[in-house]
Formats: structure tokens, C-alpha cells, sequence
């Protein structure tokens, strides 16, 4: 049967593998002997290569921002509902990059593959990253696409403040930051939900200090515990209300007096759970938790994010949405005020949805309008 | 680009080239762009309805979506030398504290607003019997956004009991028209009027 996409996807698409065999030195004081990115592009690099655009993605993201696999891929990839032809980062005009982070499990150097000294998987002994380590990756990935300048560095959540952490690091790479529900730094509570997550992986008995890959086991129960709890802080209470309510699972209307599933809800949460095990990695969870908790550009300029922000000559699109309460409006916020105390160009939309944390994956009309029409004139300067 | 509307031109010449504006109420951004390519001008726009920030946007303008009535705190002190509010102050919930605010964020204030006792309004209401519409207030009385109307005297007034320094007023007419009688009896023959302001 003969494939066919929606006209606006960009359609089907393969991944690529790029090897970068220099060192590359952590903010935590180990180095890499070398590492390998995995990453995918949509659209055309123009002759300037003036019209990229590198997407960062989230905690669980993967390179597959957009665009199927194969025919049979049920889904697109995460961000389909931004890329894509006339979409907000329109492939007829941008070429869009989105890379497997380092330490990410889906094919770019990470815990799950094989540490070159020991010859066995790296498991817990993979060095910690952080958003900082990601961008010097990134840029990596840049010079060997011959990208001197991202005409736009853009990403929701995690990816936001990886395109913060662009603006500032290399401030000569980078026209545009998008960064969409993201925060400055992540408040206690966040944080919070992190370690219960961490903890959900650490204390499961088939953990094993990490070495479970090694022993043919996976952490499934605590995986999926801390998937389970992400999930409630993406979405907010009114989205899940509207999508579940307490509604008992299809066919029933009567209590069961058990713990099996019964509610709606429950039966979503530990759908996700088990789907998220098959997908992912335990030891990047880990990882990417932690970077999400270390991520404080202010803590070195005496907690002043402007000065933080200082180094930055790029122009900034920040968006935030009304029902998100891991990441809310008041955090975008304060990045907007960082941005305005040294008169930085900044434009700020709180976009109205009740889809929580999430929002910034879904198709909210007047969170694509913004966003187009932002990167409309980013195209138009680089006519692209 | 090209024309300016009359009010926002008087606006734009009040001022100075390589200024920091901030303007409240940006609308669609026209103002700011023209600043922007005309006056090199840096600043921002602020704005509550989605579909003008996204006209903003598309004017290149940076609109930060802020709701006036929660006040300026976002901005420090004597950051912008200019804070421009055109046809905005009589929709918002405390006129007198936006006032102060504009002052403390910016070295020289800038308001426009129609005027309520402009003749035709007055006729309006005292003939008629009926509240009053015109161009500058184009809503009827269920929809309209402004909760705060005043009068040139009023303006004036407030600006009196808070301390506020007005430096220059000018009035428009009909259809924002000079004024025929040289601002003569300006709070009975001006549909528009316009204020620079400072701290006293």
C-alpha cells in the first residue's frame, strides 16, 4: 500500500549518525573520549546556510521531532504539530535539526551504549551532563553540518532552557532563543518531583545500582512509577478532569472494590507507565532529571539571571501557558525580566490552554499563530 | 512606512531619536515600528489581546503580553525615557495609579484620550439623551473596554493632586483635525487630547 502523510508533515524520514572522535570535556570533570549523536533533519540547508534551525527537545525527547519511520509508525514524531510545511518552523523555508541529546538512549552515546574502556554497556558509570555539555555537543553537531549560525536555537521545557544556555554560551552561533514553558531554574517543588522519580528507579530491586542492562533486567516497576508521576505534572487538573473525569473504565458501572484498574485515569497513567518502559532507558531518566535539576545560569553571577543573560546578543521568543503548573507563567517570567533589565529584545506570550505542561506539544491556535508569525520574520531575515 | 495617524504623528515628533520606549497598550505595534525605522528608537510594546500581539510580532515589534491593570513591576525604575499610552488610559481599572507608574518607569510620560466633554458628546447625552459614541469612542455602552472616561479638565486635575508636571498638551477635532479655533475652549472643541507629562 502506497504511503501516504498529511501535506503538512514533512513525511518519511530517517535518522542520521553523526561521530565526533575528539574529546569532549563535562562540566563535571569527566571527559569523553569521543561520542556519537543521532539526529534528524527536515527541510533544506539553504546555500548560506543561513536558514537553520536547531530543536532541543525535552526530558524524554528523542531525534524524531517530526515526520514518520516508516508507513506503519502510528505516530508522528513529537513536535509534529510545530514542523512541518507552513507549520510554525516551516520546512519549506527552515532546515530543521534535532539530535538524540548525549546521554539520551536513543542512539547517541549514553549510559545504554558500550563504554569503550570496559567494553560493556556504560550503565551508571556514564558521566553526568548538562545543559551546558548538550549545547558544546550541539555545536559539535553544527560544525560538522557546516552551520556557523542557527538562524533560530528553539524547545519547549528542557529544550527552552537549552536554547537559553545557547544564547549565553555562544552567543555568536545563534540569532534566535526560543524557549517555550521553560524556567530560569527549577523551584524546589520540581525538583521534588525529580528525586521521587529518581527514587521510583533507584529503590526498584531489579535496579541494581544501574547494572541492570548488564544482568538482562530492567527497573520496569520504577520506571514506570516515575513516568506515572511525571505525567500528572504535565498535565494540569482541568485536562485531566476533562479527559477522565472519574470515569470507570468502558463497560463498567460499579466499584470493583479492588486495586486492579477501574478509573479511566488509572488505566491512562499505567498505560503510559508501561509504553514509557519499553522506550526508554532508566539510567537517561536519571540523567536527564538531574540536568534539569542543576540548570542555574544565575547561581554564577550571584542568582542575577540578567547577568546571567548578559553575555547574549540574541533576540528571545519566550511563551508560556496559562495551566502549566510545573513550568508556570510566572517562571517564564522571570526570564522575560532578566531580559528586560539589560534592554535585550524579548517578546513574551502567555498563551491561554488548559492542556498544562503539555500545551507546548499541542496544536493551541494561538500558540502556533505566535510562534509562525515570530518565525515568519526570523525566515525573512534570512530569506529563507 | 507611511501614514502615521494624526494623533500617533504628534506622538511620534514628541519623541527623541535613539529614545527607550515602552508602549502601553501597543496595539497592532504601528507606533513602535515606526519608531523603531524612523527615530531608531529601542523599546517594547505591551499588550493584553493575543491576536494584536501577534500583529506585533509580524510588525517586528518586541510585545511583551502584560495585563496593565497589574501594574509595571516588571520594569525598574527610570528605565525608559519615554512611556507612551495612546487611547488606553480610560480602559484601564486605576487610570491614577498607571499614572505613577508610567513615571517611575520612565523619565517623561505620553497619554492621549478622548475627550468626554467634546461637543458632540455632550449633544449625545444632554439632546439625544442617549451615551455617547464617536469616532474615538466607537462601542456601545455594554461592550465598551472603557470603564474610565474623563475630561480635559479632569486629566488635568488628576495630574494636579498626584504631583505630575503636564509640559505640553495638544487637542484634535473631528476626525483628529487641528482644532479650527487654535485650541480654543479645547475641553468643549477637542474629540482627542494629547499630553506630555513629568514628575514635578
Amino acid at each position: 500500500m502506497p504511503a501516504t502523510y498529511p501535506a503538512d508533515s514533512v513525511g518519511l524520514v530517517e535518522p542520521q549518525r553523526a561521530v565526533f572522535p575528539a574529546p569532549l570535556a563535562l562540566e563535571c570533570g569527566r571527559t569523553l573520549s569521543g561520542f556519537e549523536l543521532v539526529y534528524e533533519t527536515y527541510g533544506t540547508l539553504n546555500a548560506a546556510a543561513s536558514n537553520a534551525v536547531l530543536v532541543c527537545h525535552a526530558l524524554s525527547g528523542t531525534h524524531h521531532a517530526a515526520g514518520y519511520h516508516s508507513p506503519d509508525d502510528r505516530k508522528p514524531g513529537w513536535w509534529e504539530a510545530c514542523i512541518g510545511p507552513g507549520k510554525p518552523l516551516d520546512t519549506d523555508r527552515f532546515f530543521v535539526v534535532c539530535c538524540n541529546n548525549l546521554g539520551g538512549c536513543h542512539g547517541s552515546t549514553g549510559p545504554t551504549s558500550t563504554n569503550p574502556q570496559t567494553g560493556e554497556p556504560y550503565g551508571p558509570d556514564f558521566p553526568m551532563v548538562t545543559v551546558r555539555d548538550w549545547v558544546a555537543s550541539q555545536a559539535r553537531l553544527a560544525d560538522h553540518l557546516g552551520i556557523e549560525r542557527w538562524a533560530a536555537v528553539v524547545g519547549g521545557s528542557l529544550g527552552g532552557m537549552q536554547a537559553l544556555q545557547w544564547a549565553m554560551d555562544l552567543p555568536d552561533r545563534i540569532a534566535h532563543a526560543v524557549a517555550i514553558a521553560a524556567a530560569p531554574r527549577l523551584s524546589a517543588q520540581n525538583i521534588a518531583f525529580n528525586e521521587v522519580a529518581r527514587q521510583a528507579i533507584r529503590s526498584d530491586p531489579e535496579f541494581h545500582d544501574g547494572r541492570y542492562q548488564s544482568r538482562g533486567v530492567i527497573p520496569r516497576r520504577g520506571l514506570m512509577l516515575a513516568r506515572m508521576l511525571g505525567h500528572i505534572t504535565y498535565l494540569s487538573e482541568a485536562a485531566m478532569r476533562e479527559k477522565f473525569g472519574r470515569e470507570l473504565r468502558r463497560g463498567k458501572d460499579d466499584y470493583d472494590f479492588h486495586y486492579e484498574v477501574e478509573f479511566e485515569v488509572e488505566s491512562y497513567l499505567r498505560y503510559q507507565g508501561e509504553s514509557f518502559v519499553e522506550r526508554f532507558d532508566a539510567n537517561t531518566y536519571l540523567l536527564m532529571t538531574k540536568a534539569l535539576d542543576y540548570f542555574d545560569p544565575a547561581a554564577a553571577h550571584g542568582g542575577s539571571l540578567a547577568r546571567a543573560l548578559a553575555s547574549a546578543t540574541a533576540r528571545f521568543l519566550v511563551l508560556s501557558f496559562t495551566s502549566d503548573w510545573r513550568f508556570p507563567p510566572s517562571r517564564s517570567r522571570e526570564i522575560v525580566r532578566a531580559l528586560l533589565e539589560t534592554y535585550k529584545p524579548v517578546t513574551y506570550g502567555e498563551i491561554e490552554a488548559d492542556h498544562g505542561h503539555d500545551a507546548f506539544l499541542m496544536p493551541v491556535p494561538q500558540y502556533l499563530q505566535v510562534f509562525r508569525t515570530y518565525m515568519q520574520r526570523v525566515a525573512a531575515e534570512v530569506a529563507a | 512606512m507611511t501614514g502615521l495617524r494624526r494623533d500617533l504623528q504628534i506622538v511620534a515628533d514628541w519623541i527623541g531619536s535613539g529614545s527607550r520606549v515602552l508602549d502601553l497598550g501597543c496595539g497592532d505595534g504601528h507606533l513602535l515600528r515606526h519608531l523603531y525605522e524612523s527615530r531608531n528608537v529601542t523599546g517594547y510594546g505591551l499588550e493584553i489581546d493575543p491576536e494584536q500581539i501577534s500583529e506585533s510580532v509580524a510588525n517586528g515589534v518586541n510585545v511583551i503580553q502584560t495585563d496593565l491593570d497589574q501594574g509595571l513591576s516588571d520594569f525598574e525604575a527610570e528605565a525608559f525615557d519615554h512611556v507612551v499610552m495612546t487611547q488606553t488610559l480610560q480602559a484601564v481599572q486605576r487610570p491614577d495609579r498607571l499614572l505613577l507608574e508610567m513615571l517611575r518607569v520612565g523619565r517623561e510620560g505620553i497619554v492621549t484620550f478622548p475627550n468626554f466633554a467634546y461637543w458632540r458628546l455632550r449633544y449625545y447625552l444632554a439632546i439625544l439623551g442617549r451615551m455617547p459614541m464617536s469616532g474615538a469612542l466607537a462601542y456601545a455602552w455594554y461592550e465598551t473596554p472603557n470603564i474610565h472616561l474623563c475630561t480635559i479638565h479632569d486629566f488635568e486635575e488628576l495630574c494636579r493632586e498626584l504631583g505630575i508636571r503636564i509640559i505640553e498638551r495638544r487637542v484634535l477635532s473631528h476626525e483628529l483635525k487641528p482644532p479650527r479655533l487654535g485650541g480654543l475652549l479645547p475641553n468643549l472643541l477637542a474629540e482627542v487630547a494629547l499630553y506630555r507629562f513629568r514628575r514635578a
